[in-house]
């Protein structure tokens, strides 16, 4: 009888832990662009809700540490499949092709491993720009704030984080378009028709949200931030 | 009546004309053969090209396989060496790697029952073992399976009544249940799976063989037992991880679908859990 860390390393232990933990970061992914399109809502709408999250106090922490963790999980798994796929293959073929049919192979299953280390490198520069990024102070509802607003539209009115931004999201949006459906199958979905019903569904759904990450760094850069989606950006 | 009688005779006649078989209609095709040659497990292999000319469009892959190694007899070469049995698709040794597809082209097709009909004229067709840290290539096209029998055997055993033969029908079995485990139970063993997994991975084979076994009522009480062990020793021969690509299922000959993946995965969770 394994152990419950023994059962965790096995190649079914893994396969379910990417599973749980691909899943809580699409849940992640959607909280988070609920919380980016809070850019288009009133004058101080985005400010007020980084100012909320901050307020959370020690709740903020404990989700901060588990997103973490979520994180190393899946990029720590992730990383061990792509390396125990090199030493289980060590001599390539000469030709190879995928037969179709039930075959799930694409672009986007087939570039996992690539897709997930450019997120995770992603990362770390995103956290350094936003989170960890220089604000002014801002009164919001009589008390000081972040004005992480005006740093968003400072930052993608630079074309290197505008274009980057959504190089980076396109990335996103393959990784989902296999990682959904895979998730699914990873955590034991059997039937055949709610597989390609979760199929359909996780293409789609990676596609609007790689679509909705990708129009805010677009439409900030092409217009300045002063287009009349946004509102309360002085524009000089 | 008479002109009824008639074209009765005629249309008769013409039915029983002597019906030329195809065979002598179709013509020989040239095929270009690219194939590993690779002299034992410790040697470094290398491709060799061959060309055919006299290939029928009717012959299996594998009888053109053994016109070449004919003609390499005949030339006093080393044949090919390539694995095969039953040549009906049931036994499951003739797994090759056919242009970049296990067992070729065809969907739940074995190499065996694969037929020249499916190239045309001039192609050229690549031919290599199947590739895997696990199934070690013994010679040119033959591969090493025995991890797939350790896997096997790792399940253990079955506890059952021995002495005279049962009665068929004291353990009812529920139709769903015979059926999923018959349709686990037609894995054949031949490896495509791990041969077209761009991981390597033998969950396909291992899910089918778990999947098979935990479902009848007989050897219940070494399910959990079974599946653990059995999952243990996949990954001790060095297969790879499950992504999902569900290659695995493309190119069974059988047609066994990943829901025998899933099946594996919950047996393990369950086993798991209720200990």
């Amino acid at each position: 009888m394994p152990s419950f860390i023994e059962a965790a390393q096995s190649q079914v232990g893994r396969k379910i832990l990417t599973g749980i933990t691909g899943l809580l970061l699409v849940f992640f992914i959607i909280f988070h662009l609920a919380g980016n399109l809070t850019i288009f809502g009133d004058a101080d709408a985005m400010n007020r809700y980084s100012m909320i999250l901050h307020n959370l106090g020690w709740p903020l922490w404990i989700a901060r540490i588990g997103l973490i963790l979520v994180f190393a999980i899946h990029a720590y798994i992730g990383i061990s499949i792509w390396w125990q796929k090199r030493k289980a293959r060590p001599e390539e073929y000469d030709v190879y092709s995928s037969k179709g049919g039930p075959s799930k192979q694409s672009l986007s299953s087939r570039s996992m491993a690539f897709t997930g280390v450019i997120l995770l490198i992603f990362l770390f520069f995103h956290i350094n720009t936003f989170a960890l990024g220089d604000t002014e102070t801002v009164i919001i509802d009589g008390q000081e704030a972040s004005d992480l607003k005006t740093l968003v539209i400072e930052t993608f009115q630079n074309p290197l984080y505008a274009f980057g931004y959504t190089f980076v999201m396109i990335l996103l949006g393959a990784h989902l378009g296999h990682g959904i459906w895979s998730s699914f199958t990873s955590l034991t979905m059997k039937s055949k028709k709610l597989s390609s019903s979760i199929y359909s569904i996780g293409v789609i759904l990676a596609v609007v949200l790689a679509l909705a990450f990708i129009f805010i760094p677009l439409y900030i850069f092409f217009t300045g931030g002063c287009g009349g989606l946004i509102s309360g950006y002085d524009c000089v | 009546m008479i002109p009824v009688r008639h074209a009765v005779t005629a249309s008769t006649e013409k039915i029983i004309q002597p019906i030329e078989p195809t065979i002598m209609s179709s013509s020989d095709m040239t095929i270009h053969l690219k194939i590993w040659r690779q002299k034992n497990a410790e040697s470094k292999g290398r491709f060799e090209t061959y060309t055919l000319d006299n290939v029928n469009e009717h012959m299996s892959f594998l009888e053109m396989l053994d016109v070449l190694n004919e003609e390499l007899i005949e030339n006093g070469d080393d044949p090919v060496e390539f694995d095969y049995d039953c040549r009906e698709g049931i036994c499951g040794s003739c797994n090759l790697v056919i242009n970049g597809r296990a067992h070729g082209p065809k969907h739940m097709t074995a190499v065996c029952q694969l037929h020249m009909r499916n190239y045309s004229d001039g192609d050229t067709v690549v031919i290599e073992p199947a590739r895997a840290a696990a199934f070690p290539v013994i010679k040119d096209l033959v591969v090493d399976r025995s991890a797939f029998d350790r896997i096997i055997e790792a399940g253990g055993y079955v506890s059952v009544k021995t002495g005279s033969a049962p009665e068929a029908n004291l353990i009812p079995v529920p139709q769903k249940k015979a059926n999923q485990a018959f349709d686990y139970a037609t894995c054949i063993g031949c490896g495509a799976c791990v041969a077209a997994c761009p991981n390597s991975s033998a969950s396909l084979f291992t899910g089918a063989k778990i999947g098979h076994l935990n479902k009848l009522p007989q050897g219940q009480p070494e399910k959990q037992q079974r599946v653990l062990s059995m999952v243990a020793q996949m990954e001790k021969e060095g297969f790879g991880d499950c992504s999902n690509y569900a290659e695995c299922e493309a190119v069974c000959p059988v047609g066994i679908s990943i829901s025998a993946i899933a099946e594996m995965r919950r047996e393990y969770l369950k086993a798991l859990f209720d200990n």
